[in-house]
């Protein structure tokens, strides 16, 4: 039987299970099938911060949504076209979010009375009509899955737990996904459990047999790859993607990359990843807490190398006293916040933008400190570079924002060329500088950057700490002048970053907008998003988009002066909106929400037309 | 000895020609109250360090925040002042990425006890190729006359006006408890013995404790009185020699003994004879016998003081075991060109290409 193709232009999906569900690894495979088929995608996974939270509960519900196009898309995608929900309580927490008419595929084997009743429903949802305004695809998920693997020498528990690889075999049948990818990498994940490996395969092909010969999914759908630019992509994440950007600073400075670190949720998979790749040198070190992580950076790029640390908003505040320390040695160090939602322990796996004044004023005394923020999870790799850039140049600590949404949600990435990338060599000093003698702290009277001359290098020993220093000679001064110079200098070193950054750019394609939508760090994508929307519908808005946070770029107030009004939307509750106020005397109206989740555009949309029709 | 110095200095390059104290003094006038004990310290080491007969430049020393600290700006090699406690986690990214250079952290009771703690068991945990000197004068001095942790029960201070209500830390039994590889203890004023145990300090590579007693004489006067009056001094201290039985006491009338129940015990030798003392042991491999010799001391009146080593063994360190690892991916990965490595690496395996 010929089933009918239909072509959509894209496809929002989530799926939605148990945390021991495999809903993670599922929405991966789907994404990397996805991804070499040639799509342009977005992901948001969304998971408890329990490692197994009570089975069959809501707040044990493990989500990942992915939205892939035959165009350019820059959000996950606000509301999915199709839910997979594994279990009631999947199907309960995420409801809410489906437009009517959505498909739903739910595994029947899980509604059971007891099932139905932890998560407060009275009714079973599957037949009380409540369900009605959806396409519904009942399917005993589990039953079948078992029913599939009755040949193997397994366990009737192991053959449930494929399931998963059930459904998204048929979900690949359902949108033209190949396969094979997944078969591959099944193999290398089960290579030493081969019954298991051939359950899971086995799965795998009878969900998409399933799909093939099913009259309850008469229809599949195909999405038309992607005209992105020419180029070889790849699909990545932002961890990775931040990873690989400190690498490829590491390789264009001629330095040793040293990573002090220590284990914090959404951050830690920097750690893992460096930890891997020895080979090039890398030196990864699994410090006993945030504040000696830190240290051992900063003792590193005194020794040298390129020090790094990585953290989540918790572990930045235990780190604020060496970053003043830093800030007063003036030596290279990047500090990477992967931000979280907060207060406190906060939101472990949920995003927030709530880091940034903590990162802008976090420390005691004048302790001023380079700001990037990347706006996708691609660009991470590219704001890491950024950030290495400066604090190499500017021998200063930088701090780089990144957040839980960026860290863990992935989209394609054309493979940059390495050669390409700033020439980031850094000239040691190897001579005395003043009259014989070597003064650590006679700037370079452009970048205002002191001498960085590494123990080793003879002649040029010398001592420096976090007590104020002379201005030249760098020796202990309690000089009142001398303090205020120093306080001063070390700001205007900072300020004159500005002078090696991009100006920032404005999207305003008719030109005629009055209103400016503004925003940092990873709401580019649904600000983006919301102002296209806005545009379609006849909507004059224009979007400026900060990766340098401090110092801003030089032409941004002269920008925010051209719109009457300037909105900006965060995931805090006014932070840039703040420093936007303070710093140009803008009148910034916030958006801001703390939901722990991305903006989805339509609220944006909403936004805007809120404050245009302030006019 | 000397083999040992040259075997923990392997990596460090020599210096072209003999230095001096001189090389290793800085033109930065030191700021000690006058009669610190900080001052024999600094200058035992400043005399002591030519004998290394290594680099001025490949030295490095680290400080956290105290009245010690200011040590590194009195001596002419690298150096950093960093922050309260910190010093041995700066230290440790220092030594973890160059195993070239001779690290040393000097450090207070305050400091790497009390707010460094964590940072300093670590640190000996990890077995970090550096060599700590702990300056202990059992009071703070820099914030003006606290009790600190390794003063005794019931002090009387500033913050403890009825006397202070803790139990101090024996840094020597804490760095033991924590095996760390190298545990010695000497004094300020006893200029011979303070620069032997720098001297075999200096030999070992690997993490180095050398809790140094230390007078201040502004909050603390005379704390450690009884081991330095000539007097008295001998009655107090338990000299620790390698290979030697443990004896002491004026005409050395007393010894160490293990007691039926495994304890130490102190014993006439006359006695038990010098058959039954127990043997100074520095190279056990199980600190147990170190930790027991640590536990002798009263810590009020300081009656049966060991001092010396206490523990020495080698271990392979930090940046040994990393300089190892990284070597073996290097030989696994094979020569290839190393950009085109990152390449390849970032691709990863599932690419696309669009044209
Ligand atoms: S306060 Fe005490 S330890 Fe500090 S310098 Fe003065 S005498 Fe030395």
């Amino acid at each position: 039987m010929a089933k009918q193709v239909v072509q959509v232009d894209r496809v929002i999906i989530r799926f939605a299970g148990d945390s021991g569900d495999g809903m993670q690894l599922t929405g991966d495979r789907f994404t990397s099938e996805t991804a070499s088929f040639g799509n342009d995608l977005s992901t948001l996974p969304d998971f408890p911060a329990e490692i197994r939270a009570p089975a069959g509960t809501l707040p044990g519900v493990s989500a990942f949504q992915l939205h892939f196009a035959d165009h350019d898309i820059m959000t996950p995608g606000d509301a999915p076209n199709v839910l997979v929900a594994m279990n009631p309580a999947a199907l309960k927490a995420n409801l809410g979010d489906l437009p009517r008419g959505a498909d739903v595929i739910v595994n029947t084997d899980e509604f059971t009375p007891r099932a139905l009743a932890k998560v407060g429903y009275d009714a079973n949802p599957l037949e009380d009509g409540s369900l009605d305004s959806y396409r519904v695809h009942p399917l005993a998920l589990t039953s079948l899955t078992v029913e599939a693997l009755r040949q193997f020498d397994i366990t009737k528990k192991e053959a449930e737990r494929a399931k998963n690889m059930y459904a998204l075999g048929l979900l690949c049948w359902l949108y033209h996904r190949p396969i094979e990818g997944t078969e591959r990498f099944l193999r290398q994940k089960f290579s030493s459990r081969p019954a298991i490996l051939d359950a899971n395969l086995a799965a795998l092909k009878a969900g998409w047999n399933y799909g093939e010969t099913t009259e309850d999914f008469s229809i599949s759908y195909e999405v038309r790859p992607a005209a992105l630019p020419a180029g070889t992509y790849r699909n990545i994440s932002g961890n990775l993607a931040l990873s690989f950007g400190l690498m490829a600073a590491a390789q264009r400075s001629g330095l040793p990359l040293f990573l002090g670190s220590y284990p914090i949720t959404p951050a830690s998979d920097i750690l893992h990843e460096l930890s891997k790749h020895k080979r090039f040198g890398v030196r990864t070190y699994q410090a006993e807490d945030e504040i000696a992580g830190i240290g051992a950076a900063l003792g590193a790029a005194f020794a040298g190398s390129l020090g790094v640390t990585t953290t989540s908003g918790p572990g930045l505040a235990l780190k604020s006293e060496t970053i003043g320390l830093a800030v007063s040695l003036e030596l290279p160090l990047v500090i990477v916040d992967v931000q979280r939602g907060g207060p406190s322990t906060g939101l472990p796996t949920k995003t927030e933008q709530a880091d940034l004044l903590q990162a802008m004023f976090g420390r005691n005394g004048e302790a001023p400190v380079p700001i990037v923020a990347p706006c996708s999870p691609a660009d991470c790799f590219d704001a890491a570079v950024e950030a290495c850039r400066i604090a190499l140049t500017y021998r200063t600590p930088v701090l780089l924002l990144s957040d839980g949404y960026l860290a863990n949600g992935s989209e394609p990435w054309r493979i940059p060329d390495l050669t390409a990338l700033p020439d980031l060599r850094v000239e040691f000093a190897t001579e005395p500088n003043h009259d014989g003698a070597f003064w650590p702290f006679l700037r370079d009277p452009q970048t205002l950057a002191r001498p960085w001359a590494v123990p080793g290098t003879p002649g040029l020993e010398h001592r420096i700490g976090g007590i104020e220093k002379s201005d030249g000679p760098g020796n202990i001064s309690y000089d009142p002048d001398n303090h205020e110079r120093m306080v001063r200098l070390r700001q205007a070193k900072v300020d004159g970053v500005a002078a090696s950054i991009p100006p920032l750019e404005v999207d305003d394609p008719t030109d005629r907008a009055r209103l400016l939508v503004l925003g940092w760090g990873s709401t580019y994508g649904p600000i983006a998003a919301a102002c296209e929307t806005a545009r379609a519908e006849g909507i004059d808005v224009a979007q400026a988009h900060l990766r340098h946070l401090n110092p801003f770029p030089a032409n941004t107030a002269e920008v925010l002066r051209r719109y009457d009004r300037v909105l900006v939307p965060e995931m805090n509750l006014g932070q840039l909106a703040l420093l936007v106020r303070g710093r140009f005397l803008v009148d910034a109206i916030g958006y801001n929400r703390v939901r722990g989740l991305p903006f989805k555009a339509a609220e944006l949309v909403a936004a805007i037309k809120d404050v245009i029709a302030r006019d | 000895m000397t083999d040992l110095l040259a075997e923990a200095l392997a990596q460090v390059p020599k210096a072209d020609q003999p230095l001096s104290k001189k090389d290793f003094t800085s033109d930065q006038e030191v700021r000690w109250c006058p009669g610190c004990g900080d001052y024999a310290i600094l200058a035992a080491v400043q005399s002591f360090l030519p004998e290394l007969g290594v680099r001025r430049e490949n030295i490095v020393f680290v400080s956290g925040i105290g009245c010690s600290s200011r040590f590194p700006y009195y001596l002419d090699t690298y150096g950093m002042h960093s922050i309260h406690g910190r010093a041995p986690a700066i230290a440790s990214g220092i030594a973890a990425s160059r195993p070239d250079l001779m690290v040393w952290v000097v450090t207070g009771d305050g400091d790497a006890l009390s707010i460094g703690g964590n940072h300093l068991i670590h640190t000996l945990r990890r077995n970090m190729n550096l060599t700590i000197l702990l300056f202990n004068n059992r009071i703070y001095g820099l914030t003006k006359g606290q009790y600190s942790p390794t003063s005794e029960h019931g002090k009387i201070t500033k913050s403890s006006p009825m006397g202070s209500l803790e139990n101090p830390f024996n840094p020597v039994s804490l760095a033991l408890g924590v095996e760390a590889t190298f545990v010695a203890r000497t004094i300020d004023s006893d200029r011979k013995h303070l620069t032997d145990v720098l001297r075999q300090a200096a030999a070992h590579r690997g993490a180095a404790l050398v809790e140094i007693f230390q007078n201040c004489p502004i909050f603390n006067d005379d704390a450690f009185e009884v081991l330095k009056d000539s007097g008295i001094k001998d009655d107090y201290l338990i000299r620790l020699e390698h290979g030697q039985p443990i004896r002491f006491g004026r005409d050395a009338s007393k010894g160490v003994v293990r007691a039926p129940d495994a304890t130490l015990k102190v014993v006439d030798v006359g006695e038990v004879g010098t058959e039954a003392l127990l043997v100074h042991d520095a190279h056990a491999e199980n600190p147990e016998l170190a930790f027991a010799l640590s536990r002798l001391t009263d810590p009020t009146t300081l009656d049966r003081t060991p001092i010396g080593v206490f523990r020495s063994v080698r271990r392979p360190t930090y940046d040994e075991l990393m300089a190892e690892q990284l070597e073996r991916a290097r030989r696994v990965a094979g020569t290839g060109d190393p950009a085109e490595a990152l390449t390849e690496l970032i691709a990863g395996r599932d690419t696309w290409t669009i044209t």
